[in-house]
This record gives structure tokens, sequence and C-alpha cells, in this order.
């Protein structure tokens, strides 16, 4: 990894927000897809050993994408986000909720605004997450959670060893 | 029901409270004092703090002394530091894809 692109988090405990900044080594337009496109974003939004399953993604305004987050042990949880807005290649934003496997979505849920930007061929991304509920962001976790921990078991074990 | 965390901070009165009983533990009255509230609206931010654990009822004798409970705060901020790691896991491996992608073209 790059250690000079810029990876900046922030929590605004008071506005119930969490801002995140990132820089990537590529174009826009690649960055673009890479957030935007369903089988792109499988190969990366889940941090491993935890995987993404994208059911389905239509990124059009008033479009849905109904995904899952899979554990090792095969446990999923499936989340809808709801484009509400779209500028290519600039901005867009959604409404995220957890829902359960037919689609049925878990109310409210949060807002996120991505916005994008390029300076000589590296991007920046920006993102806002506003959240009425400490609690629904924590479980924007629950599912890496299971992550976690497997990876300290391993660690454990390979230590034991 | 089990009050939130986040609804508990974003609230400037009981900011204001959490800050100053994390100096000193203070009773309802002498909080309703300080802000120059009632009491019952000292007693439904008490509540609220109370229920998601950022104080701590003591008694001491027939008073009850609210303490600032930093260890929950920390929970939370701990829990945030885990957001953070998730994050930033999941941005190397958008690194990993797009180093991959570059290099296919």
């Amino acid at each position: 990894m790059n250690d000079n692109l810029l990876f900046d988090f922030n929590v605004d405990k008071t506005a119930k927000t969490v801002y995140i900044t990132r820089e990537f080594n590529a174009t826009l337009a690649l960055v673009w897809d890479a957030f935007t496109k369903a089988e792109l974003l499988d190969q990366w939004v889940a941090p491993a050993p935890m995987r993404a399953k994208t059911k389905y993604m239509d990124f059009e305004v008033g479009g849905r994408r109904f995904y899952a987050m899979i554990s090792p042990e095969g446990q999923e949880r499936w989340s809808v986000q709801e484009f509400i807005a779209i500028t290519p290649k600039t901005n867009f934003k959604m409404y995220n909720a957890f829902s359960d496997k037919d689609e049925n979505r878990e109310l409210p849920g949060s807002d996120w605004d991505y916005n994008f930007s390029e300076e000589n061929g590296v991007t920046k991304v920006h993102i806002t997450i506003y959240n009425e509920s400490f609690e629904r962001l924590e479980k924007l976790l629950e599912g890496f959670k299971i992550g976690f921990t497997m990876t300290l078991k391993n660690l454990e074990d390979l230590l034991a060893s | 029901m089990k009050q939130d965390i986040f609804q508990a901070i974003a609230d400037p009165t009981r900011r204001a409270i959490l800050t100053l009983i994390a100096i000193q533990a203070l009773t309802p009255n002498a909080m309703a004092e300080k802000f120059d509230m009632t009491r019952q609206a000292v007693s439904k931010h008490i509540k609220v703090l109370h229920e998601c654990e950022l104080i701590k009822p003591e008694h001491s004798g027939r008073e009850i002394y609210y303490h600032f409970n930093a260890k929950k705060m920390q929970e939370f901020d701990h829990w945030l530091a885990q957001f953070r790691q998730n994050w930033e896991t999941q941005f190397n491996q958008l690194d990993q894809l797009l180093t991959t992608i570059k290099e296919q073209k």
C-alpha cells in the first residue's frame, strides 16, 4: 500500500456523523466504477474473511442495491441501498438500511454521501455517514465482528502451536 | 427502551452536565441549581444519561451523587476505533483491486 495516500476518519458524536476521506492511486473513472459497479464492489467492500454478495444493483436514482455480507461460517447480513441522487463521477447519495433476506427493510437506516475528485492521477473520496442512532451505526460493524474475532482466534492458535 | 448513546450525547444540556460531573460528582439538586433548571427537567436528563451508562449514581447518606462513567465513553471510543480499522481494511483491499485492474489494462 502507498503510505502517502491520505486516510482521514472523523466522528462528530454530537452531529451523529462520520466523515471519511481516502485517496486512491488511480483515475477518477476507475475509482468511480469501484464504488458503483456491483462486480467490483463485491471484490473489496467486505473485509476478509468476510465476503460481499450483491443480488442485484440498479445504479440509478430511485434504484437499489440489494446485497449481503457473508461470514466464513456462511452467516448472511442483508442490506438495501437506495440511490437518492447521482452526479456521474462526482457524487452519489444513498440511503442504507439493513433488511431480511427478502428485502424487507429495518428502518430507520443511515444517509450516505460520496464525493469524488481527481488531482494528478490521485482520486480523493469523501464519505459522510449520518446515523440517527448509535445503535444503527453499531450494527454496521456487527457483521464484521465475526471476522475480527476469527482473525484473533487464528492468531491465538498460531501463537499456541 | 434502552437509551442510545448518540442521542444522549447529541443534546447540549446533557453534554454540559457530563462536562460538569466529569470534574465533580453532583446531586440532582446541585445540577438543577447550576443549570438553572427545574428538578424535573434535570431528572429527565439524568434518566437518559444513566440508561446509557454514561453516569453512575452513588448514595451518600440520603443524597444521590452522579459520577461520570469514563469507562463507558472509552468503550464508545474503542468501538469507533474498530469501525475505523474496518474501513482501513476495506480501503486496503480496494487499493489491491485497483492495482490489479490497472495491471490488466
